[in-house]
Order: structure tokens, then sequence, then C-alpha cells
């Protein structure tokens, strides 16, 4: 008597592609369906590679001004020259109220200012290293000095779209830094926990308990009110982000603990042992690939509570402090109400921060969802 | 052949434990109803579909039902037939994406009324709503999670009341107190104001169908209500409904899985597959002349052997049941039918057969006179009464399948008797075993006490057998099978294990790496197929893991012998690069055993193996260990609830209670004469698929709760519940495990003064009354 | 009941003990001593210095004495004299400071709170119930942007709309008339005209959160087998939903106020800056800055101590609430 073969397996709901496919995949084609998810990935995805390729996108340095156009309007960028295609912008026409000495600007139609891409503009080093002097879109270097505002400026007459190109260069960066230190520190200490339980468990989790019952801001600026004032942009940086990494820690330190504890019981786990696999390889082999989706998933959530919170920080002041340009301290001109009367323009960073975070919670979400494409 | 289930007597007067309910047996099952009984449910060509992004689910698709005055109708089948779907449809609560489609429930609560038909109703409107509750009331499989945790039981059942009756809430609470008397939960006037985890699951299904019946409904819908709770609690579960019914003539529609319920206490079955019947008929006709191939392979499928000394070869239905989506067309069951016409049973509706008045199946081996189809010998498939066997009588198959067929009895292996001479030493010998468990309080985790789920256990296992590890659940078996596995470090005790070398070590006391070696040789099929198998690994992954961990095979090496394993298991070795998630729940645990048996070992703990596998697969994967244990030579220890399965497969039981081993015996002797009142409570409860031989009601029947394990009752444990307990000795003093007769071990003072009985006509229990001599 | 209250309080203890400790090291971050600070403030005004007053000073904050008696002198001066402390920058204690800005502090706390419950409740559950309808497509949208906006932006817009569309500022608590007057009929009514802004402000963030939790909260309950069964039994749907799934979604939403506090009170510090509030924020931002650590150091315990105490009294109301919590600790 033989035994049976069962059934093939291969009815029409399990196509062999989807019989072999490991679990990326999985998480992949569940990932795919979320369109809200998608389009999330794709406006991160745009956000993180104008932060990596900033000097080439923006059309000046941050540091470069020009105080005589404090406070300029946006200029609309126009397509059609006389009936051909030709990029220019208007120039600016400044008259000051004599009484309050307030400058107004108007459009100056006679002055046009050209523009082209991959203009040859100011010189810049690539990430610090290779020199280039290329910028995505630029007034030709034909055209004098007159400047080119597309998102209005400043008190200083900084250009707004340079300075936010290049703040997203530090603002993004602060929460991929900041996470991911929370996660170094969640994942020793959660992990430390959830492995060995008892008395390091109750320890650890108690610590967490009371981090989380401290109204956090508060204590972040005791902190950062407490970095020297003698430290240098890079120092200060860093400081402020390890200070940021001290929200995220707790929370991520939890999500890893519990993960550790229902798969340390699950039942493949326990297989695994008595299958006689080393104690390192049941972590790396069987356990750690079973919430690496859910780690990333909420990795990706802690990120945006990162870039908000040192977006707060540096608004009001205690933060990163110019030089360096997020887009917290770019908001710091808009703290007064006069100066927003003025330039309203100077609040689109903040709407920067909030396309930001909603893209990266609309993929935080996703992921989340799609971490575990084998529950039914 | 010794396999009929022996007749239960019926206790006779003066027993100590006999009822003081009437009627302590029913009446003859499956009498046809009487003529003048008009039906008070009449369910014709429901259909409830599915609309989920990924297709429509057909779930029901077509189905005709009627439920007669006072009669109970089983509805029976495999999971993801439409049962549950059905008993939802009746009282419109299938939640979205499913509806009703099609089709309509008559109802009529009493003659004199006219029909209404449920199904036109809204599922949120008035009408449904005086129904639900009033006319019609429903138990749930889960007693625990269908009562609210935020109210009490009072709260519950008195809101219940009022719904449907104008009385004050004083009035109301007085009604609730003596609807849980009447339900047989002790101290009423207490557990009123009790939460639902305060009670146990028994006493919250109690509690559930005393709100139920709060308004004395027509009909009562049960839900596969006894599938989650113990065996013992089944039987008083199945007790009360069978009481209440007697009480109040109510109909009741009982939705379940298990045979032997419904042989237990069903008037009319009705067998559904795929979402539509393919039988109905009373209880007799479906178990004695079941006429369609499903019912037929179901009632074969299912392991019965009490009293034979043999282990058979169940008989299996190929394959498994397709998932609702695939739904073949024509005969839904023709897919794994033996006796499928082609051209005919793909394609075509079957019609609906008649063969009694009440008795009708839709198969086209019949014709319409109910004869069997000269046609079908000659339509190129297996005649239809040689492959089941025995002889054919008015038509089809095997009247009585129950008792095996013709092949299965070719393959019958005579139970080994475990060899217990000088030369040959036990495999394993646990000694004095305990396992504890802390109790952790406060935020510090402060121990306060500990479980005891393992307290002093004796196990020998012999080379070569099978022993089985029976208890309910919380009585520490499972913990046993980890100890010996070493997945937990035992609190104290030794296991002695003799290794092919032939020395002893003790595993109990090694370390990780000591352990190694032995890891290969005892080896762990688990109970889930679905979270034991990681996800993430490949059929080839998996099944090599031990190989690869012990050094034992790599490369070419590693994947033909994993080929190989796979093959013997029933798979194909082309799927070896598939994720787990690509096969269902049986050949899931296909792969568990090939992963336990790739590293030839010589024991294999097997967990309930087949718990979590529907009938017909279950019968597959008991047929594969069985001839994988005649292959490899294999030692199994085999831990279940089911007393069943292992009775089928065992040649020693072990029985367990709250952590400790209360009787030890060869599997023949255990089950016509167990020494210990435990054993015999649980043999009792267990109700045999035949609905000739129904269990005695009331018989033995054990209170509803456990003990706290962490706080142990003195004396014997199992005193508190136990029929015969003598205060004076029992309260104070703990009995030790000793030999009674033979090879047979019981912890009971009394053994011998008893002549306790599952089954009367075993012999030396002429009197099967328990009592004391 | 009472057990689990006790056990809670008690637990209380060294959660409020690390924030003391916190807020000494806070104070004991930045070089330099709080005397020295003073010493060459008042030098730089060029005014003499009062020996003994500096020695009287030295020894009353333990100067000269290791840090952890420094810690306990400056802890049991709290405890028993209420004395926070001196603030330099004011010259005043920071007790009096404090007796002046926490008041509206928690004012405006625990109405942006109720503020919070009241909105999202209903919304909350109108989205659960009414899954996928348009009503929820709104609240789910709202939600998103509610977390996604920081409060002090929303302020700034509002601000901006405030001047630009109606011509006025919606800074403040009280208009200047009321600023130094004292409390009547007419600056509490004036009060409640400015209290309108910060608390949208301050509340947008907690009900968005608390919309999602609800609603996702609720969205499991719906199908539980209880309410299944509650439905057997003839319970209309609306008592249904109400006494079943919503009582048991009640809990999380209790239970939020430990993390809708923290948030608030942090959310509180930014907008009160923006705003103008004369509220604990501003006074703890100038502080920071000023380096003026007393004051600081001391509205960081206050304000940390009083979040605690919020999430003591939500727990106690979740185990009123949740019969399970309030029978494990029978």
């Amino acid at each position: 008597m033989t035994v049976q073969t069962p059934e093939s397996p291969t009815g029409s709901t399990h196509e062999a592609g989807v019989a072999v496919a490991p679990q990326w995949k999985l998480v992949w084609w569940g990932f795919r369906r979320h369109r809200l998810a998608t389009l999330g990935m794709v406006i991160t995805a745009v956000i993180y590679l104008a932060a990596i390729f900033a000097e080439f996108l923006a059309p000046y340095s941050s540091s470069h001004y020009n105080p005589d156009y404090a406070y300029a309007p946006p200029q609309r960028l126009h397509l059609l020259d006389d009936g051909k295609f030709g990029l220019y912008v208007y120039g600016y026409k400044a008259t000051q109220d004599r009484e309050t000495l307030a400058q107004t600007w108007a459009t100056d139609e006679r002055k046009k200012v050209p523009v082209s891409f991959f203009a040859k503009g100011e010189p810049y080093k690539m990430f610090g290293l290779i020199p280039g002097d290329i910028h995505l879109i630029a007034p030709s270097a034909g055209g004098g000095s007159a400047p080119m505002y597309l998102l209005g400026a400043d008190s200083n007459g900084h250009d707004l779209l340079s300075r936010i190109i290049h703040g997203a260069r530090v603002s993004m960066s602060v929460g991929l830094i900041g996470v991911a230190m929370a996660f170094m520190l969640g994942i020793v200490l959660g992990g430390i926990s959830g492995f060995f339980g008892g008395v390091v468990d109750t320890a650890i989790q108690r610590g967490v308990e009371f981090f989380m019952s401290i109204p956090t801001l508060p204590l972040w600026l005791g902190l950062a009110a407490a970095v020297p004032a003698g430290w240098g942009p890079l120092q200060r940086y860093f400081a402020v982000t390890v200070i940021l990494s001290m929200i995220a820690w707790t929370h991520l330190a939890r999500v890893v603990r519990s993960r550790f504890l229902s798969l340390r019981e699950e039942d493949f786990v326990t297989a695994a042992r008595i299958d006689g696999a080393s104690r390192p390889r049941i972590i790396f082999r069987h356990m750690l690939p079973s919430f690496s989706s859910y780690l990333i998933a909420s990795l990706t959530l802690s990120i945006p509570g990162m870039i908000l919170a040192e977006t707060s920080l540096s608004f009001l002041g205690l933060g990163l402090q110019a030089p360096v340009v997020s887009w917290g301290v770019l908001l710091q001109e808009a703290q007064n109400i006069r100066a927003i009367a003025t330039a309203p323009w100077l609040l689109l960073p903040g709407g920067l921060v909030v396309a930001t975070v909603l893209a990266m919670n609309f993929l935080g979400d996703g992921l989340r969802d799609a971490a575990d494409p084998y529950k039914h | 052949m010794n396999q009929i289930p022996q007749t239960r007597q019926i206790v006779g007067s003066g027993g100590t434990t006999t009822p003081a309910v009437a009627g302590t047996v029913s009446g003859s099952p499956g009498a046809a109803p009487d003529a003048a009984e008009e039906p008070l449910l009449r369910i014709g060509g429901l259909k409830t579909h599915f609309f989920t992004s990924e297709g429509v689910l057909r779930a029901v698709d077509g189905i005709d039902l009627e439920v007669a005055k006072g009669r109970t109708l089983c509805v029976v089948g495999e999971s993801g037939c439409g049962k549950s779907i059905t008993a939802r449809s009746i009282l419109q609560l299938v939640d979205r994406p499913g509806r009703i489609t099609e089709g309509s429930i008559l109802w009529r609560p009493d003659a004199t009324s006219g029909w209404v038909d449920l199904a036109d109703l809204d599922a949120h409107g008035e009408g449904i709503r005086r129904v639900r509750g009033a006319e019609i009331g429903m138990v749930f499989q889960e007693p625990m999670a269908s009562l609210s945790p935020m109210y009490t039981v009072g709260d519950q059942l008195i809101e219940a009341i009022q719904l449907h009756a104008s009385i004050s809430k004083a009035d109301a609470r007085e009604r609730a107190i003596n609807q849980l008397r009447r339900v047989g939960i002790p101290q009423p006037e207490r557990r009123i104001d009790a939460y639902p985890f305060q009670l146990s699951g028994g006493m919250c299904q109690r509690v559930m169908i005393a709100i139920a019946l709060s308004c004395d409904p027509s009909l009562l819908i049960a839900d596969e209500p006894t599938t989650a709770l113990d065996v013992t609690t089944q039987a008083r579960i199945l007790d009360l409904l069978k009481d209440l019914q007697e009480q109040t003539g109510m109909a009741v529609i009982f939705i379940t899985h298990d045979l032997g319920v419904v042989a237990e206490i069903a008037d009319d079955v009705t067998v559904m597959y795929l979402g539509k019947v393919v039988e109905h008929g009373s209880v007799t006709e479906i178990f004695t002349a079941p006429k369609h191939p499903y019912t037929q392979a179901l009632l074969r499928s299912i392991p019965t052997v009490r009293g034979s000394s043999e282990r058979q070869r169940l008989a299996t239905i190929r394959g498994m049941v397709p998932h609702p989506q695939n739904r073949p067309p024509g005969c839904p069951f023709h897919t794994r039918c033996e006796h499928a016409i082609a051209g005919l049973c793909d394609t075509t509706d079957p019609p609906p057969i008649r063969f009694t008045s009440g008795h009708v199946s839709q198969c086209h081996l019949y014709g319409t006179d109910g004869e069997l189809k000269p046609s079908t010998s000659k339509a190129g498939t297996a005649p239809v009464h040689d492959s089941a066997g025995g002889t054919a009588s008015g038509g089809v198959v095997d009247s009585a399948p129950v008792r095996g067929s013709a092949h299965s009895a070719a393959t019958t292996r005579p139970r080994q008797r475990p060899n217990a001479s000088a030369t040959v030493k036990p495999l394993l010998e646990v000694r004095d075993l305990a396992m504890h468990f802390p109790i952790k309080r406060g935020v510090l985790g402060r121990t306060s006490g500990a479980i005891r789920a393992v307290d002093g256990v004796d196990l020998t296992i012999w080379p070569g057998e099978t022993l089985g590890l029976v208890g309910e659940s919380g009585c520490g078996k499972t913990t046993v099978g980890r100890c010996l596995a070493r997945v937990l470090a035992p609190t104290s005790g030794h296991i002695h294990y003799q290794t092919s070398s032939g020395e002893t070590v003790d595993l109990a006391r090694m370390s990780n790496r000591e352990l190694k070696p032995y890891r290969r040789e005892i080896r762990v099929i688990f109970q889930d197929p679905f979270s034991s198998l990681n996800p993430r690994m490949t059929l080839l992954q998996l099944v090599g893991e031990p190989l690869k961990t012990n050094e034992l095979a790599t490369g070419s090496v590693l994947q033909d012998r994993v080929a190989e394993m796979l093959r013997r298991v029933g798979l194909r070795p082309e799927y070896m690069h598939r994720y787990p998630h690509a096969f269902s729940g049986g050949e899931r645990q296909r792969i568990n055993i090939a992963r336990a048996l790739i590293t030839n070992p010589r024991v294999v703990i097997a967990d309930e193996a087949v718990s979590a596998l529907d009938v017909s697969v279950r019968a597959q994967i008991l047929n594969l260990l069985a001839d994988l244990q005649d292959e490899f030579n294999l030692t199994y220890l085999f831990i279940s609830h089911d007393l069943s399965v292992i009775e089928h497969l065992c040649e020693r039981v072990t029985v367990m209670y709250l952590g400790q081993i209360v009787e030890t015996a060869r599997t023949a002797s255990l089950y016509s004469t167990p020494h210990h009142p435990y054993t015999e409570a649980l043999l009792n409860a267990v109700p045999l698929p035949d609905p000739g031989h129904r269990r005695g009601r009331h018989r033995h029947a054990l209170p509803d709760d456990l003990p706290d394990p962490a706080n142990p009752p003195p004396g014997c444990l199992f005193h508190t519940r136990c029929p015969y307990a003598r205060p004076e000795r029992c309260d104070f003093e703990v009995p030790a495990l000793r030999t009674t007769v033979d090879d047979h071990v019981a912890a009971c003072h009394f053994s011998e003064n008893f002549s306790l009985t599952s089954t009367a006509g075993a012999k030396g229990s002429a009197g099967s009354t328990p009592r004391l001599e | 009941m009472l057990t689990y209250i006790g056990r809670r309080v008690l637990l209380m203890v060294p959660v409020l003990f690390a924030i003391s400790v916190v807020a000494f090291v806070i104070i004991q971050l930045p070089p330099g001593d709080y005397l020295s600070t003073i010493v060459s403030q008042l030098r730089a005004r060029g005014d003499v210095i009062d020996e003994a007053e500096l020695a009287q000073l030295t020894a009353r904050y333990g100067l000269n004495d290791p840090i952890f008696v420094q810690y306990l002198k400056w802890i049991t001066q709290i405890l028993f004299h209420g004395d926070f402390g001196m603030s330099f920058a004011w010259n005043r204690p920071v007790s009096s400071l404090l007796a002046e800005r926490l008041p509206l502090t928690v004012l405006l706390s625990v109405t942006t709170l109720l503020f919070t419950w009241i909105v999202a409740f209903p919304i909350g559950v109108y989205s659960a119930v009414r899954q996928y309808s348009v009503g929820d497509y709104v609240a789910t949208t709202f939600g998103f942007l509610g977390l996604a906006i920081p409060e002090f932006l929303i302020a700034l817009v509002l601000m901006w709309i405030g001047l630009r569309y109606f011509g006025q500022s919606v800074g403040g608590l009280f208009s200047p008339e009321f600023q130094e007057a004292p409390w009547n009929l007419g600056k509490l009514l004036d009060l409640l005209a400015h209290l309108w802004v910060p608390i949208l402000v301050l509340g947008m963030g907690g009900t968005a959160g608390l919309i999602r939790v609800l609603r996702a909260n609720l969205l499991d309950e719906l199908h539980k087998p209880y309410v299944v069964a509650a439905r057997a039994r003839g319970m209309p749907e609306r008592r249904l939903t109400v006494r079943y799934p919503l009582r048991v979604a009640l809990n999380p939403f209790v239970s939020t106020v430990g993390w809708v506090l923290p948030g608030l009170v942090s959310g509180e510090v930014i907008v009160a800056q923006v705003l103008n509030l004369p509220t604990a924020g501003p006074l703890l931002l100038a502080a920071l800055k000023g380096q003026d650590m007393y004051l600081a150091g001391s509205v960081i315990l206050v304000v940390s101590v009083l979040t605690v105490i919020g999430t003591l009294i939500s727990d106690i109301l979740l185990a009123w609430l949740d019969p399970r919590v309030r029978m494990r600790y029978r």
C-alpha cells in the first residue's frame, strides 16, 4: 500500500509563481495594491533624491543672498518668449514708502531675465567632493546679475527655493540618522529585554515606561538648551540628532521586544531549536527575517515624528541654528506675524514638512499592512 | 471482529450517580418524524455569497433544509463546507461582504401563524429583531468570546430577557437566576454577578445557553457549541441540551464536524460539502445506509476500533476540500470521488434522489428509483461495490462502513505487545519528572507561587512501540512532550535515554551543547501545521535544516535526501523550492513529518499532530504515520486529547490529570476496564459514531471545573470531581501509582474495589453500575 | 478598586523620583553653578557683591556640598517649603512665577483635552460604523492631516488668516485692556473669547490621533463574536453598538490620556510661544534660552509631575470602566 499523493497544490489560487515567491516579493505585491502608499513612496523618493543632489538642483547655494531683494515675492516662470520657446522671468521694481520705509515689490515687465536649464552658475562641490558649476535651472550666464526668486526671498534676500532644497538635506538626514540611532538603542535594549526576559526585561521595561511618561518636548528643550553655545554647526547637528533619537527609541524598543517575545514562542523557532540550530542561527536565520519587515515599517513611521521634532526645535531656536539650513531653521523667519503678513511664502517650508510627513506616513502604513504576507 | 462498540448499560437504580432527571436514554434515535408534524423552518435554494476583491465566494450555494418541531437536525461537514454560514444566514447574521443572494428561509413558530420569509427581512430591521432571541435562539462556538467582558453574565442575561419581555428589572433578575439554575450553574445567586472571564469555558457555554433559551424559543441554533470544550465538558453540555429539549419541546439545529456528536444527539442529519447538501436523512439512515460517496467516505475515515486488539488502516478520501473559490463544476465532490463518472459528474449537477421519505442524496450513481445505475461500472470507473468491499445491500457500497472495508482489513497490523523481557531495555525512561512554572506578580515580577504543570511523572517507552499520552487541556501532557524534546528544561527528575550504542544518558540535566547529538534522534511533530513552518523558507531549506545544522549533509546530497523524504511522505520532490504558503494544512503536516524524519530519528514525539486537521485529511496523516513507523522502525510518543485517535494508533496509553499520571495500561485493557475513575469518566464522555449505541446520559458526568493548577487540592488530585471519592481517605492521602493487574498501573486507592467499566460486556464487569464492593 | 488605586499611587513614587532627578540634572547641566552666574551678572552691572549674602546663598543651595546633598537640599526645599529657588532673570522666586503661569497652563491643557474627546468621539464612532462612507473618508483624511501638520504651523496659518482677512490679531489670552485687570466677569468672557484659538490649534493633533485610534479599535470590536451573539439575541443595532463594541473601544480612548497629555504639554510650549500666551511654555523657553536654570528645571519638574498625575487619573478611570483591569488587582 503506497501513500496517496495528495492533490497538486497548484490550484488556480496558487500559481507556480506565487508558490516559489520569497517574502520580499509577497510584501512587494501586497504593497503595490495600496495606491496611497505607492504615491507616498514616490514622493519620499523624490524628496530624498532632491536632498542628495541639492547642489545641482538648487539655483544658488544656501548662503547666497542679496540684501537688495529682501522679501522679494515669487516670480512666474515664463515659457514662451514672443511665440517661441524661451525661458525668462520678469525683473523687480521696488518702491519704498517714505514714512514707513516698507518696501513694496512690483513686476517690471520691461526687464526680462533669461533663465536656462543646466546653466552655469555658482560653483559648488557635490557632496563636498565633486566640483561643478552646472545647476538644473538658473539665470543664464549672459543675463547680468539680476537674480531669480521662483519661490520668493526672505528678509536677507536668500532664494527660498534654493534654501528649501538645501534644507531638505539636513531635515531629511536628521530624521534618518536620528531613527538609525534610536533603532540601535531600541533594538539592543528591546532585543536584550525580549530575549532574556526575567529581571532584565522588567528593569528595561520600567525604564521605557518612565521615558514615555515624561512630556518629551520640555525634556528635549532642556537638553537642547544645555548644548554649549560654542559648539560648531556639525557638533550641534549631532547633538540635536542624539536628543531627537530619544523620542523614538522607547517606541522602537517596545516594538522589538514584543515581536521578539512572541517570536520566541512561535512553533517554528522551537522547531529550529529541536533541529539543533545554534543560538545565532536561530536569531539571524529564523527570528530576524521574520520581523525585518515590521521593523522597516516601524522605522519608516518613526521618521516623520523625527522630522517634525527637528522642525519644532529649530523653529524655537533651540535646535539647529544658522548658518545650517533646515526647514525648521527656515521657518524661524516666519515666527513673527509681521513677516508672514509681508511674505506669506515664508510658510512654504512648513508645507513641505507636511507633505513629507504625510508621504512617509502613507508609505509606512502601506509597508505595515503588507509586512506580513502570510496572515489570513 | 470485535470492533462494534459494546452496548453501554443503562445505569440501574441505586447507583451512586443515577441522576434524578427522568429518561436517561433518549427515545429510539432517528424515528421518522410524525407525519402531522409540520416543519418550523423550511430553507429553499438558499445562496449566501461573499463578494470579495478576489471574486465571488459561494459559501452556501443553493441548499434546502427542513426542521420539524421538537427534532434535532445535525448539519455536518468539514471546514469550509458552509455549515456555519448557513446557520448565520437563518438569522441574517452574515457580515459584509457576504449576503444572501437567493432563496427563501420560511419560518413558522407555530402552526397557527403564517410563514415568514426571514431571507426577505431587512437585516437591521425590526422584523428580524423580533425573531432573533425570541423565536430562534443561537449558541456559538467560542463561549468566552461570545460574552462581552465588560458586563456581568447577569447583566447580559437580564438584558436578553428584557429585550423580548416587558417585565421589571427585579423580575428579570429573578428569572435570570432561575435560568442559570436551569442550565446547571451552581450557586446562581452568586454567579449572576460574575464576569465572563471569571468563569470556565463550560460555564460560559451554559450562560450562553441560558441566554439563548431565556425567551423560550421554538428553535435553537447551536453552531459547534462544544468544539472548544474538553470532552467531559462537552458530554455535560450535550446532556444539558437534550434535557432542555425534552422540557421545552424546542427544535435544535446543531452544527458540528464531529460525527460522534452527530450520532449522539441527532434525529436527522444533513451532510454538506462545499456549500451544497449532498445527503439528508434520519440519523440511522445516514449511519447505517449512507448513499453519497462523500458520506460513506467520511464515516469510514473516522478511527473507531474500540475493543479491538489490532490496528487497521483508515479508509481515506484522496486530496482535500478545495477552496470554495475553486469549486469544481458539476458535482462538487467529483474531484475526490472514487466513483466519479467522467463526462457526467464533472459537468452536470447531480439530481436529488429520494431513497425513503426522508432520505435524499444528490449523486449521479443512482437512478431515480434509488437503485445503483447499472451503467456506473461500465463507465470505466472503479465498480462501486468492490472499492468499498463488504456486502452491498440494496445498492451501494457498504451499509455499515464503520466496520471497515475489505482492503483495509488486509492491512491490519497486529498490535505489538511491548516487549518487557529482560533482554530489551526501555528506550526512554522518565523518572519523577517535574516542570514548575513560576507565577510572577506585581511590577517587580516577584515569584508568588508555581504552576505545577508536570509534577512527578514516570514514563517508560519501549523501542518500537507507540505510547499514547492523553488528558484534558491543562493536564500537562504537552509540557511532558516538551521536556522530553528538551525544549524546556525540567525543574527536576530524570530522562534516561538509551543511546544507539547501548549506554544510558540522562537528558534532563544536559546543556544545549551536550544535547546536540541526541537532537537528531528525538524529533517532534507539531500540532499547528501553520505556525510550525517558517514561512520564509522553502521546503528544501525547511526539511534540510536539521541536516545542515547537524552537518549531516550538504549540497546535492542534502537535496537528494530531501527529495527522497518528500516523496516518502507523499509530496512531489519538484515542490522543494516552494514556500509553505503554497500548501494546505494536511500537506504542511506532511512537511512537518518529513522534517522530523529526515535525520533518521529513533523517537518521534507527535504533539496533537492531527488535531488541527479535517476528518478526511486526518485519516491520511494517521495512515502515513503508521506506515512510516513500520518502515523506519520508529518509536512514537503520541500526545492527544482525542481518545479515538489514541486508541487507533497506540499500543499503550498513559492518562494524565493535573500534571500527574493517573493510569497507564495497554490500550485494549485501558479502554475496556479502566482502573481509575478519571479514565472511566473520560471514556464515558466520548460520543461514539454509532447512533445505535448512545452514551447513557448523565453517567459519570464530571463537575465542570478543574482545580487551580497553582493550588492543587490535597490528597488525591481527582477527589474534588470523583464520583466515588471517600472523603475520609481520598481527601488526605495521596494515592500512589501502583500495578493493579499485569502491566496495568493506576493511582487510585480503590482501583481493585471498583468495577469501573467504560463498556459493558468486557470481562469482569457484569454489573456495570459503578459501586464499591 | 481601592487596592488598585493604592498600588497605582505607590508605583508613581519611583517615577516622580526619577523625574525630579532628571530636572535636577538639567539644572546642573550648563557649565558653572547658579551663584557664579549671579556673581558674573552682578559684576557685569557693576554692583558690589555682598560677601555675607553670597555665603548665605552658598549655604542655602549647598553649593560646596557633594552633588547628591545638593539634590537633597533642593528637593526638600521644594517638598516641604514649596521653595523652587530663585529666577535670576526675573529676580523673583520661581514659585511665584509658577503660581502666575501654571493655572492657565492647566486650564488650557484640560479644556483642550476635553475638546479633543468631545470632537474625536462622535467622529471616530461615525467613521467606524459607516466605514468607507464619504464621512469616513473625510474623517480619515483629517486624521492624516492632523498628524502631519505641526501645531505651530497651524497657529501661524491661523494668525496669518486672521490678520489678512479679518484684520485682527488672534494671539494672546486676553485683550490688552484686561491684561493687568483683576478677575471679573468681563475678563472671564474675554478669556473665553480668546481661548478657542489655542484650543483649536492644540487640539488638532490629538483629535486626529484619537479619531484614528477610536476608529481602528471600534472596527476591531465590531466583528467580535460577542457582537454577533448580542445581535443574535435581538438587540437593536444602535443600542448594540453603544453598549457592546463601543464600551470596549472606550478603554483605549481613556488610556490615550497617557500620550495625549504629554503631547499637549509639549505642543503647548511651542504654540504658546507663537500665539504669545501667558502660560508656562514661553516662560520655560525664555528660561532655557537665558540659562535661567532653576526656573527651567522647575517648570520641567512641575509640568512632568502634572502629566504623571494626569496619567494616573486616566488609569484609575480605565480601571473603573474595565472590569478586567479592576479584577486583576483584586
